[in-house]
C-alpha cells in the first residue's frame, strides 16, 4: 500500500511539474500574437468531423485556401477535427486561444453555445461561428455569426430540376401532371424549410406543374437512412430527386435507379455520371478571408455576415451536361444575373400561396429563445426577406405544392 | 524422428500463481515499450514523421498546458467513475455491460430537471434534486435487469446492452422535444444565462468539484469491496453462487442491492457530466465510455486504486492521439490505430501476468532450432 502511495504521489508531482512547465509558454505566446501583421497572427479552426465528412471537407477546403490568399504559413493555422458538439469544443475553443489564435472559427451549429461561453472567456480573440444564430441577440464584440444565401443557389438548381422535368415531359416519359419531385431533409430545420422551398420554387419558376414530397431523416449524416428515404421517394412516384444531408445516400440511389438528382455540398458526378444534374454549395473561403483580413487591420468584423452570390459564398458546380436539360447552363447563368440584380426574389410572395391565400405577412422567429417565439416581421416590399435580419435562415413558411410525408406541422 | 518416444510439448502453459507485484508491472512495462517500438515502426513507415517528435506531441496533448492537464484529469475522473460504477456488479460475476444507458439515463434526468425546475428553486436545492434524480434514473436502470436477473435467471450481457439503446432512442427524443431554436436537434447549453442548476467552481476551476467527487467516492468503492459486509457477500456470489446460499447470503438480494449500487454510481456520473461540464444533453455524452470503462475495470483486476491509473493512461493516450491530428495534420484514424496498438499490447501483457510458458528442455541444437519458433509465438 505505501509502495503504491509513493508511486501515485511521485506520478502526481511529474504532472504537476509538467503543467507548471509548460504553463509558462503562454503569456509569451498570447502577447507576440496580440503584435498585427500577417506574419503574427494566428488562425484557429474547429471542425465537428474530418475531411471524410463532405460537409466538414467544404470547410476544410475553405480554410485551405483563404490561408493560401492570405499567405499564412502551416503554424500559422491550428486544425481541430473531430470536436463534439460539447464541452468539447469549449475547450478546444480555449486551448487554440491559449496557443496564440487570434480569431477561432468554428463549423457546426451545435459548436455555438460552447463558442459564446468562450468568447466571454477571452475578450481579445474574435470567436466566428458558422451557421449559428445568437451573435446578434448576445450583445458580445467578439463573437460573430456567419452564413451564406445558400437559398438562391438552391434556387438555381431547382431551375435546372425544373427544365429537366420538362424534358422528360417533352419526351413522353410522364404527363405535366405527374411531374413529382421528391426531398430528403435532415431535420424540420429552417434551413431546411428554406432550401427545400427554395428549391421547389426554382423547378416551379420554369415547370408550372411540379409539387414535391419532403421527407426527413433525422439526422445530418447517416447514408442508409438518406439512401431508404431516396428510394421511398422514387418508389412513391418521384421523377426527380434532390436532399439536404450531408452522406452519398441519395445521389447514389438515384444512381442505380437512374432517376436524375440534384446534389448538395459539392459535385457527386464521379459517382453518379449519369444522373448528377448540378449541385449548389458554400463556399466559406471569402469568409474566412474577411474575418482574418480584419483582424489583420484591426477592424470590427460584422456581428452577422451573410455571403452570396456577389463575394462569391453561393456557387454552383458545373452542369452535367449528359444527364441535364439542353440549355440549363444559359438559363441559370440569366436567372443569376436576374438575382444578382435584385430584379428577381427567391421568396417572392406572388410565386406561391399557403393554404390557398397569398401570404402578405410573416413573424419569424429570428431571436432564438426556447419557446420559438416569432418576433420579426419578415415581408415587406413584396417578397420573404430572407438571411437579412440575420445572416442563418428562419423562413418557415409552409407553402402549397409542398407536401411533407412524415411531419404534421 | 524423434518424435514418438518425445511426447513432452514444444512448451506449455501453467497459471501462475503468486506473482509478486513488481514483476507484475515489469512485464506490463515490457509491453508499453513494445508498443511504442510497434508504434514507431508504423509512425516512421506510413507518415515518415520521426516517432520520438509523435511521442512528445502525445505528451503535450495531454499535459501541454495548465488547462490541458485539467482536461485530462477531469477526463480521467469521468472514466474512472464509470469503471467504479461497474466493478461491484463485475465482481459479483453480473456483467453489466449497460453502463452507457445508466450513465445516459442519469444525464438525461439532470437536464430534465435543469430545463423544468431551473427557474423555480434556489441553486442548491436544484442541484441537490438534479443530483437525487440523476442517481434514481441510474439505480432504476440498473434495477430492471437485475430484478430480471435475480427473478427470472435472465442473460444480464444482452439485457443490459438492449437497455443502453432504449436510454440512446429516450434521449434522442427528448433532444427533440427541447430544441432549441426549432427543428435543429440540438439542446444547446442549458441556463447559459443563470447558470441555473451548474456545479459550483472550486478555487475557479471548472472540473475540481468532479475531480473531488471522483475521488471521493473512489476510496468510498475501495473500503466498500474490501471492507465492508456488502464487499464480501459480493465476492462470495461472485466466486460461487451455491456457496453463498449455503452459508445463507439472499444471491437475489445481493444481485439487486449490487446493481441499484452500479447504476447509481453511473447515475451520478452523469450527473456530473450534465452539471459540472457539458451543461447540455446529447446521445454521444457518454462518448464510449460506458464500454470503456469495462476494459479499465477488467485492466485493473476490479482495484478501484490501480483504474486511477488505468483511466489516466487511457485518456492520456486519447488526449495525446486528437493532439497528433493537429500538430502533424494526421487523420484521427492515425492516433486510433496507434491507440489500437497500445492496447493490444497490454491486454497482450495480461496473459503473461496470468500465465507462465514453459519451454521443453533438450539438447542444445534442438532446442536452439525449436528457440527460432518460440520466437514466433
Amino acid at each position: 500500500m505505501k509502495k503504491f502511495l509513493a508511486v501515485l504521489l511521485a506520478l502526481a508531482m511529474v504532472f504537476a511539474l509538467a503543467a507548471c512547465g509548460s504553463g509558462q509558454q503562454t503569456p509569451e505566446s498570447t502577447a507576440a500574437a496580440s503584435d498585427n501583421g500577417a506574419s503574427n497572427i494566428k488562425v484557429g479552426f474547429i471542425f465537428l468531423h474530418d475531411e471524410n465528412s463532405t460537409y466538414d471537407l467544404n470547410f476544410m477546403n475553405g480554410a485551405k485556401e483563404a490561408a493560401a490568399a492570405l499567405g499564412l504559413s502551416d503554424d500559422q493555422v491550428m486544425m481541430k477535427t473531430n470536436i463534439p458538439e460539447g464541452q468539447e469544443c469549449y475547450e478546444a475553443a480555449a486551448d487554440l486561444a491559449d496557443a496564440g489564435c487570434n480569431i477561432i472559427f468554428a463549423d457546426s451549429f451545435g459548436h455555438e453555445d460552447y463558442m459564446i461561453q468562450a468568447a466571454k472567456e477571452y475578450p481579445d480573440v474574435q470567436f466566428c461561428h458558422s451557421t449559428g444564430t445568437k451573435a446578434h441577440t448576445e450583445g458580445l464584440a467578439n463573437y460573430h455569426n456567419a452564413f451564406a444565401s445558400i437559398y438562391e443557389g438552391r434556387y438555381l438548381a431547382g431551375i435546372a430540376a425544373g427544365m429537366k422535368l420538362n424534358e422528360m415531359i417533352e419526351n413522353g416519359e410522364f404527363t405535366a401532371d405527374e411531374a413529382k419531385m421528391g426531398y430528403v431533409g435532415a431535420f424540420t430545420y429552417a434551413e431546411v424549410i428554406s432550401g427545400y422551398t427554395s428549391f421547389f420554387l426554382g423547378a416551379r419558376s420554369v415547370c408550372p406543374t411540379v409539387t414535391m414530397d419532403v421527407t426527413f431523416t433525422g439526422s445530418w449524416y447517416d447514408e442508409t437512412a438518406e439512401k431508404e428515404a431516396a428510394n421511398t421517394l422514387i418508389a412513391g412516384g418521384c421523377k426527380l430527386i434532390s436532399q439536404h444531408a450531408d452522406s452519398m445516400g441519395a445521389p447514389t440511389a438515384c444512381e442505380s435507379a437512374g432517376v436524375p438528382d440534384v446534389s448538395y455540398n459539392g459535385s457527386t458526378v464521379d459517382s453518379c455520371p449519369n444522373t448528377f444534374i448540378v449541385s449548389s454549395r458554400i463556399d466559406w473561403a471569402p469568409y474566412y478571408e474577411y474575418a482574418i483580413t480584419c483582424v489583420l487591420n484591426g477592424e470590427a468584423i460584422d456581428t452577422d455576415w451573410t455571403g452570396s452570390l456577389e463575394t462569391g459564398s453561393v456557387l454552383l458546380t458545373e452542369v452535367n451536361t449528359k444527364a441535364a436539360a439542353a440549355g440549363t447552363e444559359e438559363a441559370l447563368q440569366a436567372a443569376e444575373e436576374k438575382l444578382k440584380s435584385g430584379e428577381l426574389h427567391v421568396f417572392d410572395t406572388s410565386t406561391f400561396t399557403v393554404n390557398g391565400k397569398p401570404l402578405t405577412t410573416f413573424m419569424a422567429d429570428v431571436d432564438t429563445d426556447a419557446a420559438y417565439t416569432p418576433d420579426t416581421e419578415a415581408i415587406s416590399d413584396g417578397y420573404f426577406h430572407e438571411s437579412e435580419y440575420r445572416s442563418a435562415p428562419y423562413f418557415t413558411v409552409p407553402i402549397d405544392g409542398i407536401n411533407l410525408l412524415d411531419t404534421k406541422s | 524422428m524423434q518424435g514418438k518416444e518425445n511426447h513432452v510439448p514444444l512448451f506449455h502453459i501453467t497459471k501462475r500463481t503468486d506473482v509478486p507485484w513488481y514483476k507484475v508491472w515489469i512485464i506490463r512495462g515490457i509491453a508499453i515499450l513494445l508498443a511504442l517500438l510497434a508504434c514507431a515502426l508504423v509512425c516512421g513507415t506510413a507518415t515518415g514523421i520521426n516517432p520520438l517528435e509523435v511521442y512528445a506531441s502525445i505528451f503535450q496533448g495531454a499535459f501541454g498546458s495548465v488547462r490541458k492537464t485539467w482536461v485530462t484529469l477531469q477526463n480521467t475522473a469521468i472514466l474512472l467513475c464509470i469503471a467504479l460504477a461497474l466493478t461491484p456488479a463485475f465482481k459479483m460475476h453480473f456483467w453489466n455491460i449497460g453502463g452507457e444507458g445508466q450513465v445516459l439515463i442519469g444525464a438525461l434526468a439532470s437536464a430534465a430537471c435543469m430545463i423544468y425546475f431551473g427557474a423555480g428553486l434556489p441553486n442548491w436545492l436544484l442541484i441537490l434534486v438534479t443530483a437525487l434524480c440523476a442517481i434514481a434514473a441510474g439505480a432504476f436502470w440498473g434495477f430492471i435487469p437485475a430484478l430480471f436477473k435475480a427473478r427470472f435467471n435472465t442473460n444480464e450481457t444482452l439485457f443490459t446492452l438492449m437497455m443502453n439503446y432504449v436510454a440512446t432512442q429516450l434521449v434522442a427524443y427528448f433532444v427533440i422535444v427541447w430544441e432549441v431554436p426549432k427543428g435543429s436537434g440540438k439542446v444547446g447549453i442549458i441556463n447559459q444565462a443563470t447558470e441555473a442548476g451548474w456545479l459550483p467552481q472550486i478555487a475557479g476551476q471548472k472540473y475540481l468539484l468532479n475531480i473531488l467527487v471522483v475521488a471521493a467516492l473512489t476510496i468510498f468503492i475501495f473500503i466498500y469491496l474490501k471492507y465492508s459486509k456488502h464487499g464480501y457477500e459480493i465476492a462470495v456470489v461472485g466466486e460461487s453462487e451455491r456457496t453463498a446460499e449455503y452459508i445463507g447470503i439472499s444471491v437475489r438480494r445481493v444481485i439487486v442491492r449490487t446493481m441499484l449500487l452500479s447504476g447509481a454510481l453511473c447515475g451520478i456520473t452523469g450527473f456530473l457530466l450534465v452539471s459540472g461540464t457539458d451543461h447540455t444533453i446529447t446521445t454521444t455524452l457518454a462518448a464510449g465510455r460506458g464500454f470503456t470503462g469495462v476494459m479499465v475495470s477488467w485492466l485493473s483486476k476490479f482495484n478501484p486504486l490501480w483504474m486511477i491509473l488505468t483511466s489516466l493512461f487511457l485518456v492520456f493516450f486519447d488526449r495525446g492521439a486528437s493532439e497528433i491530428s493537429t500538430q502533424f495534420a494526421l487523420n484521427q484514424s492515425f492516433s486510433d490505430i496507434i491507440t489500437g496498438i497500445i492496447l493490444f499490447f497490454i491486454i497482450g501483457s495480461e496473459f503473461f501476468v496470468s500465465y507462465r510458458i514453459q519451454f521443453r528442455h533438450k539438447e542444445p541444437a534442438a532446442a536452439e532450432a525449436k528457440g527460432k519458433e518460440d520466437e514466433h509465438v
